[in-house]
């Protein structure tokens, strides 16, 4: 089945404004958690360095060749560091 | 969308830039203004007297405190300063009408009196209104105008890889050829001052990030807001007053203790809490302008003994210390006259970027659309937000000015209707379109916002002292500046009116159709 071109259109920037945020998130976090810096350094280089995240996934998403591997390439990093922030959160724990 | 690198940045470019355009338009120009805060305030004040400020002011301004705010749990006192030659103080008082429970007053930078002067917001409306918009609550405001610069980033870059030309590009301006003098205009006014572009827009996502992107913080703090507050901005910890009465310490040698730990720095902020209480602190923090990195550098007394209890900003570690100069970079109040004023031109090139963008995408479209025989409602829409977003926001910013001089002085709610003022000429701008037609609407704004511009110097010759004969002959260059400036606004906004007018007269299409074959060649690059 051929989905009309506005559906891609929409999937991107679906993918690029939700997922790149959410990507973006997850790089804070973890720098927030894992550098092994003050509590405030980490904090602030994680949201700092968040922008720049965000605006690379968006470039990323529309610059792929289809709206499927702009999702597959937000989604493998952002499950990679999803993963990593369930293992500082539950190391920080213990 | 299109295959192809340059042509999926291209797209991007266009849609992200366009889709913002008009917030990030108004939030570029009364961004620019903000920088001129304390000139604007002072303008908008013409009954404030410029006096150098005295050299033992503090003393006086705390006396004048405790004439003025006996029981208040809380003073601050911005120092006066050559930019802004007033002292600003402000109290806590439960029973203040608005202002959530804050009273201020400006006070006089040699005897410590209170002056007085007409009720307005000054130069700090547009400073609040480029990112916490208006009528609306600012938390929602300023996640909009974050999207919109999120927005803004991506275009930059797409435009960057879009453009790859870029140093060829800004030798080239073919002026009166259409479409074609849109985009190089669009390109110049963007790579002219792209590194500030660049800056601005990440430094100004940076100044809210702790809005915008807040999981790192909850995650490391775990919602403990007051650990954050102390490590992250070092406020001092809220006393509780200890209900014994107890004289302030005297300030000066607690001013000369801050200038000596600073190597000469001055006292820009005091701050005050529980005055009069056993349990009193003073607060002395550094002039923002003597250093990029907005960190504040400050140091925290025993309010009864003058013995130091903390100091703060003297270490910053190196991430603190980055988001200090990025957020210093964007607030640019560390900026000499001759970088503000680089400061204020790149500003001015950022909104003309924004603008130029806006019309250019009109402009293509329309060209297009003309072809095909029918000028879709898109097409239609966006050109008249155009104008009112272009052409209308310097309307309404001059009818603020206006409406600062005409509006009755002991009026009620007079600083509110300025404001209200500004939005109901902009808004008669947004209906202006609805009866003329797209040329003409353009060119009746721009020439109504360069009247009202150039004529405010001459009204202030007719009803207040403090005109340019004045203000020039008495040094006063602070307004004499504000008013010159005012007419070169009127002057450029006139000649952008008469060059769009001049357009439509000399082509009836002749010359779009000519400049046709080049937007191809630019849509295929």
């Amino acid at each position: 089945m051929r989905l009309p071109p506005w559906t891609g259109v929409l999937s991107r920037s679906i993918a690029a404004i939700l997922g790149g945020y959410l990507l973006a998130s997850l790089v804070a976090a973890c720098c927030a958690l894992g550098l092994a810096l003050p509590r405030a350094e980490a904090v602030m280089t994680g949201a700092m360095l968040a922008f720049a995240i965000h605006a690379g996934a968006v470039v990323y998403v529309f610059a792929v060749r289809s709206a499927w591997r702009a999702w597959a390439g937000l989604a493998l990093p952002a499950a990679l560091l999803g993963g990593l922030l369930w293992l500082l959160q539950s190391g920080g724990a213990a | 969308m299109k295959p192809g690198f340059r042509q999926s940045m291209a797209w991007l470019h266009t849609w992200s830039g366009l889709l913002v355009g008009w917030v990030l338009f108004a939030v570029f120009l009364t961004g620019t203004a903000a920088y001129l805060r304390p000139e604007i305030s002072l303008w908008m004040r013409p009954e404030l007297e410029v006096t150098r400020p005295g050299p033992d002011i503090a003393p006086r301004l705390m006396e004048a405190m405790a004439r003025i705010a006996p029981g208040s749990q809380s003073w601050t006192i911005g120092m006066p300063t050559a930019r802004d030659p007033v002292a600003r103080v402000f109290w806590r008082d439960p029973q203040a009408p608005n202002r959530r429970g804050f009273r201020d007053a400006a006070l006089h930078p040699v005897t410590g009196e209170v002056l007085t002067a007409r009720a307005t917001r000054g130069g700090e409306f547009f400073y609040r209104f480029h990112f916490d918009l208006h009528y609306m609550s600012p938390i929602v405001a300023r996640w909009i105008v974050s999207v919109c610069a999120m927005f803004m980033l991506v275009a930059i870059i797409s435009g960057i890889v879009t453009h790859r030309r870029i140093f060829a590009d800004f030798f080239t301006f073919r002026p009166g050829k259409g479409q074609r003098s849109w985009l190089d205009g669009h390109a110049v006014a963007a790579v002219l001052a792209l590194p500030y572009h660049l800056m601005i827009t990440y430094t100004g996502l940076v100044t809210l990030m702790f809005l915008t992107m807040p999981w790192g913080a909850q995650l490391a703090y775990k919602g403990d807001r007051a650990a954050m507050n102390a490590d992250i901005f070092g406020n001092a910890p809220v006393t509780r007053p200890a209900g014994r009465p107890a004289p302030l310490v005297e300030i000066g040698p607690l001013v000369e203790e801050a200038a000596r730990r600073w190597e000469g720095g001055s006292v820009g902020r005091i701050a005050v809490q529980n005055p009069g209480d056993a349990r009193a602190t003073i607060q002395l923090v550094r002039q923002d302008s003597e250093r990029i990195s907005f960190n504040p550098q400050s140091l925290l007394f025993d309010g009864t003994t003058g013995v130091l209890i903390s100091a703060t900003g003297e270490a910053a570690l190196p991430a603190a210390e980055t988001r200090g100069v990025m957020y210093g970079l964007h607030v640019g109040r560390f900026a000499g006259p001759l970088l503000r004023g680089l400061f204020l031109l790149s500003g001015l090139a950022g909104s003309v970027m924004v603008a130029t963008g806006c019309v250019l995408w009109a402009v293509r479209t329309r060209q297009q659309a003309e072809k095909r025989g029918r000028v879709g409602f898109g097409t239609r829409l966006v050109e008249h937000l155009n104008i009112a977003a272009i052409a209308g926001l310097p309307v309404a910013m001059a009818t603020f000015f206006w409406a600062n001089r005409l509006l009755p002085a002991q009026m009620e709610g007079r600083a509110e209707w300025e404001i209200h003022l500004f939005f109901a000429a902009w808004g008669l701008c947004l209906l202006h379109p609805l009866l003329r037609s797209g040329r003409r609407a353009w060119v009746e704004q721009l020439g109504l916002g360069a009247l009202l511009f150039a004529l405010l110097p001459l009204l202030n010759f007719a009803i207040t002292r403090r005109h340019l004969g004045v203000t020039l002959a008495e040094g006063d260059w602070i307004r004499a500046g504000f008013d010159l400036g005012l007419l070169a606004l009127g002057a450029a906004l006139g000649a952008v009116a008469l060059l769009v007018a001049q357009h439509g007269r000399t082509r009836p299409g002749t010359r779009c159709r000519a400049a046709a074959p080049l937007a191809t060649a630019e849509a295929a690059e």
